[in-house]
């Protein structure tokens, strides 16, 4: 994280209608410059909405953005300039080549044609192309499209790269060499990436920041220390333990314990809900009680269950559990 | 002298204008290179070629046997006017039927194909304004109409030329430029109605088919639709009462002038034949007397300036429907 303290995107109380839906409630996202910030919500959470008035492709219905010092309302031209935008399933035109897809950006940009030819050349290199860039878009497969799509971000050179989605629809070896080169963009050339995606699996690994985005609000933001710290503050902390020998007096032994609210059976693990982590004195009781602790573990310190959690404590919003399921799948 | 320096004004003020316009240039670039490119434009204006070739070997083959039996005059227009008893359509009704379909065919999936493909989105976040976009694509459209209608009427003029092997008079060739111009302003509208479509409909299908019914309707169905209203409004009781007739005449022919097809047909026929005096109905009393002869080349322009018009304004306000609803939409699909 270099230069911390100045945000290159900022919003005030950005608020996105259509009709009587509210898409984006009252935003206030930070996001700083040179990191990777990760915009996490389910679908229909108005991420798109949020990253389309960002672009000035779509105006606020009251707030405003700023973005790297523009207004994107009132200098669409200055902030398009300098940020890549690459869509959710992004489309190219079939029947032109990869090289002549790239061209029509860089000739969209202003880009000098001679600089504009070395410039595709080191993208599609750079993301892997280089030998299907004479190849029409129409024999592409997904995952080269993809490909396709950041190379056409890079075409223009952005300070800011706006991902939406990025990861949709693309096999595991694919996703990871996506997500290095995400990381690679962001690391060794210095640019910062705001990437939207509802698969935190994805998106844990390579953000410093995340925000967590349900219904058109942020709820949470941070990097991922402070999210589990803001968790911890406003939740108890739940243990998992496994100890032998497996009998009802481990049970009461727990029960017994200083600050134990609260605890259950999960198949064969005992979890204790806690006011604080109260690891250290139940080891020390348990041995002295002849018990050995096998299992031992924090829950709530993967973004994992973060995420969930976060749904579950804003219940209202929490009204399918279809997706949940799809999360955790 | 004077003449270049219009041209080097005129070269700064398209500079001018592409500057302005971020990216105009190369919209109009790539738009005019998928068109020429195109297996759809391709089959489209072999269609219109073959075609016209056909009613110039027709007209052409009629001419032959007339020429110096009457005293024909305006020969070379006729290649273009002249229909036989095997094809019976000229030219000019083969360009002024097709012509539409060329317009719409070039323009009735241009935002909503960029949509389906979801081009438009990644296109719109580089740095040009919105209206780029489809002022390059509409731009693009009426080059390639105006390249392939000055084409295809030259090519017509030559070979008829080498056919017929009478040579064509100045007038003549003003008028056949004046005509293709109107063909290609003509076009434009349709061009314009087509690009309205594609951006209100979201389906490239339901764009196509909208603009083909507005054609078929202006073609064929307006002309007896405005005769069943002014029937309706001046019912012709005694077919001996001037006034009768006259005002039922007068209300068809304006009611059918709302349609560009009209007016775009009434227009051409003037411009092409000199004998062309008046598009109204003539009394026979006003008739009386007349001199036979033609009407010279800056009269029959008087006499369609309205058309001119009419047409102009029609396409316009074509394109600028389309202008606002594209700037006002939503780029999200």
């Amino acid at each position: 994280m270099t230069n911390v303290n100045k945000n290159i995107i900022e919003t005030f109380d950005l608020v996105k209608k259509y009709g009587p839906i509210t898409a984006v409630d009252k935003l206030n996202l930070k996001v700083p410059e040179g990191t990777v910030y990760g915009l996490l919500g389910p679908n229909g959470a108005g991420k798109t909405t949020t990253i389309l008035m960002l672009l000035g492709l779509t105006e606020p219905s009251s707030g405003k953005a700023i973005v790297n010092g523009y207004d994107p309302v009132r200098n669409p031209l200055e902030v398009k300039a300098m940020v890549g935008y690459l869509p959710d399933n992004v489309g190219f035109y079939d029947e032109l080549t990869g090289e002549e897809n790239l061209l029509y950006t860089a000739q969209l940009n202003g880009i000098e044609p001679i600089i504009a030819q070395k410039r595709i050349e080191h993208v599609l290199k750079r993301v892997g192309l280089s030998k299907d860039g004479k190849r029409k878009v129409a024999e592409y497969s997904r995952g080269m499209r993809q490909r396709l799509g950041i190379a056409d971000v890079l075409v223009k050179d952005p300070k800011l790269i706006i991902m939406d989605e990025p990861t949709l629809g693309i096999d595991p070896k694919g996703i990871r060499e996506l997500l290095n080169l995400i990381r690679e963009l962001a690391k060794e050339d210095g640019r910062t990436v705001l990437i939207s995606s509802h698969l935190l699996h994805q998106i844990q690994q390579i953000c410093d920041q995340v925000g967590i985005f349900v219904k058109g609000k942020l709820i949470a933001a941070g990097t991922l220390k402070e999210l589990e710290q803001q968790l911890a503050d406003r939740d108890r902390l739940q243990l998992e333990l496994k100890a032998i020998p497996c009998d009802d007096k481990l049970l009461t032994i727990c029960e017994g314990l200083d600050g134990v609210n609260n605890l259950r059976w999960e198949k064969d693990l005992l979890i204790l809900e806690c006011q604080t982590d109260i690891r250290e004195n139940l080891v020390k009781l348990l041995t002295s009680q002849g018990y050995c602790p096998v299992h031992l573990a924090l829950r709530g310190v993967s973004l994992d269950s973060i995420y969930l959690r976060y749904f579950q404590k804003e219940g209202d919003y929490f009204g399918q559990d279809g997706w949940l399921k799809g999360l955790e799948g | 002298m004077v003449r270049t320096a219009g041209l080097k004004d005129l070269k700064a003020e398209v500079a001018r204008v592409l500057g302005a316009n971020k990216g105009l240039k190369a919209v109009i670039k790539k738009e005019v290179g998928d068109h020429l490119s195109g297996k759809r434009f391709f089959i489209l204006a072999l269609l219109v070629v073959v075609t016209c070739l056909g009613a110039l070997y027709i007209a052409a083959s009629t001419l032959r046997t007339s020429v110096g039996q009457d005293q024909l005059d305006f020969v070379f227009l006729r290649l273009f006017t002249t229909s036989g008893s095997s094809l019976p359509f000229s030219f000019l009704s083969f360009i002024s039927f097709l012509g539409p379909l060329v317009g719409l065919t070039l323009g009735f999936d241009a935002i909503n194909g960029e949509r389906d493909r979801r081009t438009l989105s990644r296109i719109l976040s580089q740095p040009i304004y919105r209206d780029a976009l489809i002022n390059g694509k509409f731009l693009a459209g009426v080059f390639v109409i105006a390249l392939v209608i000055y084409g295809l009427g030259f090519l017509v003029g030559g070979l008829g030329l080498i056919l017929i092997g009478v040579p064509p008079s100045w007038e003549e060739l003003l008028r056949l430029m004046a005509y293709l111009t109107l063909s290609i302003i003509y076009i434009a509208f349709w061009l314009a109605l087509s690009l309205l479509f594609s951006i209100i409909f979201r389906q490239t299908s339901t764009s196509a088919l909208a603009g083909i019914a507005v054609w078929l309707f202006l073609a064929v169905f307006f002309g007896l639709l405005s005769g069943m209203v002014a029937d309706g409004i001046y019912p012709v009781q005694d077919s001996n009462d001037t006034q009768q007739v006259l005002a039922n005449h007068r209300l068809e022919q304006n009611l059918s002038r709302i349609s560009p097809t009209t007016l775009y047909d009434e227009a051409v026929t003037t411009i092409m034949n000199p004998a062309v005096r008046t598009l109204g109905p003539v009394l026979l009393e006003q008739a009386f007397g007349a001199l036979k002869g033609s009407l010279s080349l800056g009269q029959s322009l008087l006499l369609i300036w309205p058309h001119l018009v009419g047409l102009v304004a029609a396409t316009l306000i074509c394109f600028a429907l389309a202008y606002i609803k594209f700037m006002r939409q939503e780029i999200r699909a």
